[in-house]
């Protein structure tokens, strides 16, 4: 990578306005898996998200950075409407799934959540065998054949490297995992359940840097297959991982915004936007 | 202890040195004797308390186990205090056994009905209701903990009973007709009854379990909740997933104290079981009493040999039962968690 050096060389010619590439500073890709358009969202009567318009585009990993409260939390929990939790959440604008309204009034939202799967912060194994928790979706529909339900076990055992470490104890309790195998017990259910749109909320904060990696490697070996947003405060794993990187910023009454989004290697080596430059070369943030 | 050596010589001439009177031990501060002594002596307080009332509750006792002999209180069903003599022991007048069962089925028909109920309520307050109503529902299972319970007892009497009246009446007449289980439902209802009892028990400790049952939902983590609802469950299958199993040992502990407080409802019960002391009656629709109704009904009149004593006897041995169902339930929770 020659990045280095012309990185460097950027930030000691930089003035706002001068040699700009003629990118625009958020671009926006055909056909999307998922977007948002002019989003506005509120808790309370608190904007939290200002005319946020975002696309991620179809079997690519997408990065959400940004500051600490500058809403990329709220962005990606609004697209599965997992904010809906939230009593004093609401939104105007739209985000499409495909072709669709997420917020359309028909629009079952358990179905949605489905086919858009989410990974926390903190795993979150449910109290039951490592077994059930990757089925868990599945006997939502009702009873299963055995047969499925163990060949659904194995593949997305598998596509997640978990299967050499557990198949000897399938039955064993998820919640004597650790964190890392945790979190990719976690991915596995999310697979089973045929996502195919992943949501991940800082899913490496509580993990080690080893753990990490793997979680990273999966991401990786999952590009193409299925479609990954993750929100992160590490801009080295945004620059490891993504394809796309999102970066957004408070702006005015805290609100967030999105102030640039493009290709992750363009905008890390060549930011667009001035304030992003400032990010991620850590003179604020 | 004097630092190990070499822990300020690391550095060579180095300037930061550990006093060595910062790691002796000295005397307490004075807040801290102050608040030591003071817990102490209260802790003590409350344990001598407790002590006394035991120790109490069996001198008293005493005469009348001397006289019939301990077990033979518990293993006689027939409460006659005017066939007493002060020079015949056998048989025991006194026997008590009919009022522990009477303790035991209107506890067990009030917990029965209440814990589901109660549940069920927290899980609205907590889970199900619109945000909006859920402060008032929640204040209000507050507010009929705080009910006195004479005022239920009353309310059994003359609101609960008529109401019920119709339909035991119809239950007598169909379960009681069936065989071999029909002997717990017969006829005939006079409104009083072990069941009357249980129903306002159930009444009276539904809100206690509510508002512990409340508490546990709550604190289960958001991060488990949004986990299922993230792989598509509905609400109910996010509850029965996320929310009930964390709940499980929780709910237990909810209803042990709501089971505390039946065992040793004295005055509700009192005003509706009907205080029939002859012997044990099998029907839930007959009347009957418990240890405590036994106690607070007779305690003022209790003018024949041996029975005020008689009677301490009956508060001991409420006593017994009430730590033997608290150890079981403590057993009972304990397995709960390992589960």
């Amino acid at each position: 990578m020659a990045s280095e050096l012309s990185i460097l060389g950027r930030l000691q010619e930089s003035q706002p306005g001068k040699g700009r590439p003629a990118r625009p500073s958020i671009v926006q890709v055909e056909h999307p898996a998922v977007s948002t358009r002019n989003v506005n969202a509120r808790y309370g009567s608190f904007l939290a998200l200002r005319d946020v318009s975002i696309s991620a585009p179809q079997g690519e990993i997408t990065a959400i950075i940004g500051p600490s409260g500058c809403g990329k939390s709220t962005l990606l929990r609004s697209l599965n409407r997992i904010n809906d939790l939230i009593p004093s959440f609401s939104l105007e604008g739209e985000v499409m799934l495909g072709d669709q309204n997420v917020y359309a009034s028909e629009v079952d939202v358990a179905s949605l959540r489905r086919r858009v799967g989410m990974l926390f912060q903190r795993p979150a194994p449910f109290p039951m065998s490592i077994y059930d928790n990757v089925v868990y979706s599945l006997r939502l529909d009702g009873r299963q054949s055995r047969g499925k339900l163990d060949e659904a076990v194995e593949r997305c055992l598998q596509q997640t490297a978990l299967w050499d470490e557990v198949k000897d104890r399938l039955k064993a309790s998820a919640t004597g995992l650790s964190g890392g195998q945790q979190q990719r017990l976690c991915l596995a259910r999310t697979l089973a359940a045929g996502s195919d749109v992943i949501l991940m909320d800082e899913p490496c904060a509580a993990l080690d840097p080893i753990s990490t990696l793997r979680i990273e490697e999966l991401m990786r070996e999952l590009r193409g297959k299925v479609t990954i947003i993750i929100v992160t405060h590490n801009l080295q794993q945004a620059a490891r991982v993504s394809d796309y990187t999102a970066f957004m910023l408070m702006g005015e009454g805290r609100a967030g915004e999105l102030v640039e989004l493009g290709k992750t290697d363009e905008m890390f080596k060549d930011p667009v936007d001035k304030r992003t430059e400032d990010y991620i070369t850590g003179r604020f943030g | 202890m004097p630092p190990p050596a070499g822990v300020g010589g690391g550095i060579a001439a180095s300037s930061v040195r550990v006093a060595p009177t910062l790691l002796k031990r000295g005397r307490p501060r004075i807040a801290d004797r102050i608040f030591g002594t003071g817990v102490s002596i209260t802790g003590g307080i409350v344990l001598v308390v407790i002590a006394a009332m035991i120790v109490f509750l069996v001198l008293e006792g005493l005469p009348a186990m001397q006289h019939y002999g301990f077990f033979s209180f518990i293993t006689g069903s027939r409460w006659t205090p005017s066939t007493a003599f002060p020079n015949v022991s056998h048989p025991n007048p006194y026997g008590i056994l009919q009022f522990i069962y009477g303790t035991m089925l209107t506890s067990i028909i009030g917990m029965i009905i209440a814990v589901p109920l109660a549940v069920g309520a927290a899980l609205v307050i907590t889970e199900v209701a619109p945000p909006r109503i859920k402060g008032p529902l929640s204040g209000l299972v507050d507010l009929l903990a705080a009910v006195p319970s004479v005022v239920y007892g009353f309310w059994g009497i003359f609101a609960l009973i008529p109401a019920i009246k119709p339909v035991v009446d119809f239950l007598t007449t169909t379960l009681g007709t069936v065989p071999v289980i029909g002997v717990a439902f017969q006829g005939p209802f006079f409104g009083v009854s072990y069941f009357s009892a249980g129903l306002v028990l159930a009444i009276m400790v539904l809100p206690i379990i509510a508002a512990v049952c409340r508490e546990v939902f709550r604190s289960t983590p958001r991060n488990e909740k949004e986990a299922a609802l993230a792989l598509g469950a509905t609400r109910w299958e996010m509850i029965r997933i996320a929310v009930l199993p964390r709940a499980r040992s929780g709910i237990v502990g909810a209803s042990l104290l709501g089971l505390g407080r039946a065992l040793g409802e004295t005055i509700a019960v009192t005003m509706v079981i009907g205080n029939a002391v002859l012997h044990i009656n099998g029907s839930i629709f007959s009347q009957g009493a418990t240890m405590s109704s036994v106690i607070a009904n007779e305690f003022t009149e209790a003018t024949e040999p041996f029975h005020l004593s008689a009677l301490f006897v009956v508060g001991f041995w409420l006593l017994i039962v009430a730590l033997i169902v608290n150890v079981i339930a403590r057993l009972v929770v304990r397995r709960g968690v390992a589960l």
